[in-house]
């Protein structure tokens, strides 16, 4: 039986305070200052200017398609020029003309005369007055935000390890699994912390709907309004989807449904301890967790759009939700296997084998490949089309000030892993899982670091108080809430039918 | 495997049982017998285990195969796609490889999985003497339907070893 020592809940509990704390600091830190030097409104600006362009689109294809196709062949062959161009527009336009360099960079690197053309009309649509520098006045400071958006990335980080560690229990279930029966009890107390971050995720909906941030770009004030100055046509036209009272009975759904398959899953397993022999409960957990799998499959993509897309609110992607799905499974199973290695060397597991251990690592490892699939799956096709309403995503991540982290997440998600785990022998080892571990977990909360904050801030981002606070606070509830589960029940379920299969487990 | 030496006579044991052949494998080297061979209708679980096997060296040939994979996916498409013919495709000039390279990412997963796989195939297949019109080194074809063969060279006391492990059917040859 695995005892909650005083040690640890003195270690959990100070990691929450102190996290409370530097949250505390964090919210009441002042971030404008580097708005000051003029970066403050880019991302917003971004956004719409390329959607101006879009919108605009009837007004200037006509004599944009082939006037401008002509027209830019010397910019194509001098690089310089194009830069020089562009560079005086930043004078002329301020705010927006941080992207349009980027834009004119990745222009010009690509060389391509058809680039050009669209660079130019891009400009152009700057110059028209659809969305002149004052038109966002109020929303163009996204300094404000970036607590708030710190917090959402650590609940969205935190958030993924027990939804990913509860999709893997229903899995175990719903697929009568025999190897990890063992292994349900550790997988049952990781789940059971879903709620919490949903908690967290909650407070900002409602505190977004109450305007005290705009962490979500949709939620600002007469953005749905034809007669407002901020009013956005596109916005405005997702307004049936992207309102704050569906967005809220939204994310209470998400809460209800997650943390009630967590509870019941929990409550059932700790009933079966107490009956006699036999498959009491083994079809009423597998119906349950089919039920909640095919749940899921539904709301882990509209959760993902609502949480994190709709915050580049002009910005799609298909294939987002499974991304975000993909990243967070796979650091779930790495705390997974993080925790079943902590508990195996301390012996509170003696029935689990490096066999077992092996199982899980190769979980981390593939789901790790089936991340850098799907991240690629999703960059590759933009990348290729160039289309302005999707490239806008890409254009601060891959071109702007966030590139050296964004690159650097990949090779942490992609590289380290495959090249740690891939080796039969390493999966069996606790120094290389927790050599990759390290990278996978650091890596995945950058990627989600990545997701958010470019649109939630533009460039006012950093790592402060309002960042370490929410990873301590989290990390913190986490261990409590996790290890106390842990210590309720005997970690070796009583009656399961799959057991003995589990202890004979072996490869 | 291999064909056996003519002096020494073999023998054959039969079980009917993956499980009872584990137990018996592990029997029978646990009394000092070695084991020539283990004919299966399946590939059996922790048998490679008991039989006391050194392990495969095949994954490490795979891991060298995809890296060649790799590299001639790159040469493949440098020369093509940048070198030999460059072309203005969607907008994207190939003046360098490192420019296009998302572009070619399909091509070198494909080759790397490509290369990893079926050299690996060729390999196992030369290294286990497996080439059409080779001859079958199966001695009972009942084993590749339900029955399972352990084939060790004929010593004594070994009868009652593979008696006792419960083989089926004992024959010498």
């Amino acid at each position: 039986m695995f005892v909650f020592t005083s040690k640890m809940k003195l270690l959990a509990g100070s990691l929450t305070l102190v996290g409370l704390v530097f949250l505390l600091i964090g919210f009441n830190t002042d971030y404008s200052n580097h708005a000051a030097d003029g970066h403050g409104g880019e991302h917003a600006a971004a956004a719409h200017a390329d959607e101006a362009h879009a919108v605009e689109a009837p007004a200037h294809e006509a004599p944009a398609d082939e006037p401008h196709a002509t027209e830019v062949v010397p910019e194509g062959v001098d690089v310089q020029e194009a830069h020089a161009t562009e560079a005086a527009a930043e004078e002329a336009h301020g705010e927006e003309a941080h992207v349009d360099e980027a834009h004119a960079a990745e222009v010009a690197a690509e060389g391509a005369h058809a680039e050009e053309a669209h660079a130019a009309e891009a400009h152009d649509a700057h110059a028209a007055p659809a969305h002149g520098e004052d038109g966002h006045g109020a929303t163009h400071d996204l300094s404000a935000n970036r607590p708030w958006a710190a917090f959402l990335v650590n609940s969205i980080f935190f958030l993924g390890i027990g939804i990913g560690a509860l999709f893997f229990l229903a899995i175990q279930y719903a697929a009568q699994v025999g190897w990890s029966a063992g292994l349900i009890r550790v997988f049952e107390a990781v789940a059971m912390f879903v709620g919490i971050p949903l908690l967290g995720i909650l407070f900002l909906a409602v505190t977004g709907s109450m305007h005290l941030h705009h962490l979500w770009h949709w939620m600002a004030e007469g953005i749905m309004d034809p007669a407002s100055a901020n009013y956005d046509p596109i916005i405005a036209g997702k307004e049936a989807y992207l309102n704050a009272p569906f967005f809220i009975a939204r994310t209470v759904a998400y809460l209800v449904i997650w943390a009630g398959a967590a509870y019941l899953l929990r409550r059932n397993s700790l009933k079966e301890d107490g009956l006699p022999k036999g498959q009491n409960m083994f079809f009423t957990q597998r119906k349950l967790a089919a039920t909640f799998i095919v749940l899921y499959a539904v709301t882990s993509s509209t959760s993902a759009w609502d949480w994190v897309m709709s915050i580049d609110t002009h910005w799609f992607s298909t294939l987002f939700g499974w991304y975000t799905f993909a990243g967070m499974f796979v650091t779930a199973m790495t705390v997974l296997n993080l925790l079943v290695m902590y508990l195996r060397l301390n012996n509170h597991l003696p029935w689990i084998n490096a066999n077992h251990q092996h199982d899980l690592g190769k979980f981390m490892f593939a789901f790790s490949v089936f991340w850098t699939y799907l991240w690629f799956s999703q960059y590759m096709l933009i990348w290729y089309s160039n289309i302005p309403e999707e490239v806008t995503y890409y254009l601060p991540r891959f071109k702007g000030e966030y590139k050296p982290l964004f690159v650097m997440m990949v090779a942490m998600n992609f590289i380290f892993p495959i090249l740690v785990l891939m080796s039969r022998d390493a999966k069996r080892i606790f120094g290389f899982i927790g050599l990759a571990a390290v990278f996978v977990l650091a890596g995945h909360w950058m990627d989600h670091y990545i997701m958010i904050m470019p649109g939630a801030v533009g460039y006012d981002y950093g790592f402060g108080f309002a960042e370490l606070g929410g990873i301590l606070f989290y990390a913190g509830l986490f261990l409590w809430v996790t290890l106390s589960q842990l210590a309720k029940a005997p970690l070796k379920l009583a009656n399961h039918p799959m057991l003995t299969e589990s202890e004979h487990f072996h490869q | 495997m291999a064909h056996t030496t003519e002096p020494t006579p073999v023998v054959r044991a039969l079980y009917h049982d993956d499980d009872v052949l584990i137990s018996a494998v592990k029997e029978i080297r646990a009394a000092g017998y070695k084991i020539s061979e283990v004919y299966t209708p399946f590939p059996v679980h922790g048998l490679d285990k008991a039989m006391g096997l050194k392990e495969t060296r095949i994954a490490m040939a795979a891991f060298m195969y995809g890296v060649l994979g790799l590299t001639v996916a790159v040469t493949l498409t440098w020369f093509m796609m940048i070198s030999d013919w460059p072309q203005n495709i969607g907008g994207k000039p190939n003046l360098n490889w490192g420019m296009n390279m998302p572009a070619f990412v399909p091509i070198l997963f494909e080759l790397t999985v490509f290369f990893a796989a079926h050299l690996m195939v060729w390999t196992y297949l030369i290294i286990n003497g497996l080439y059409p019109g080779a001859d079958a080194q199966n001695p009972d074809p009942r084993t590749t339907d339900d029955y399972f063969m352990v084939e060790l060279p004929a010593a004594d006391g070994l009868v009652d070893v593979l008696k006792k492990s419960g083989a089926v059917e004992i024959a010498e040859a």
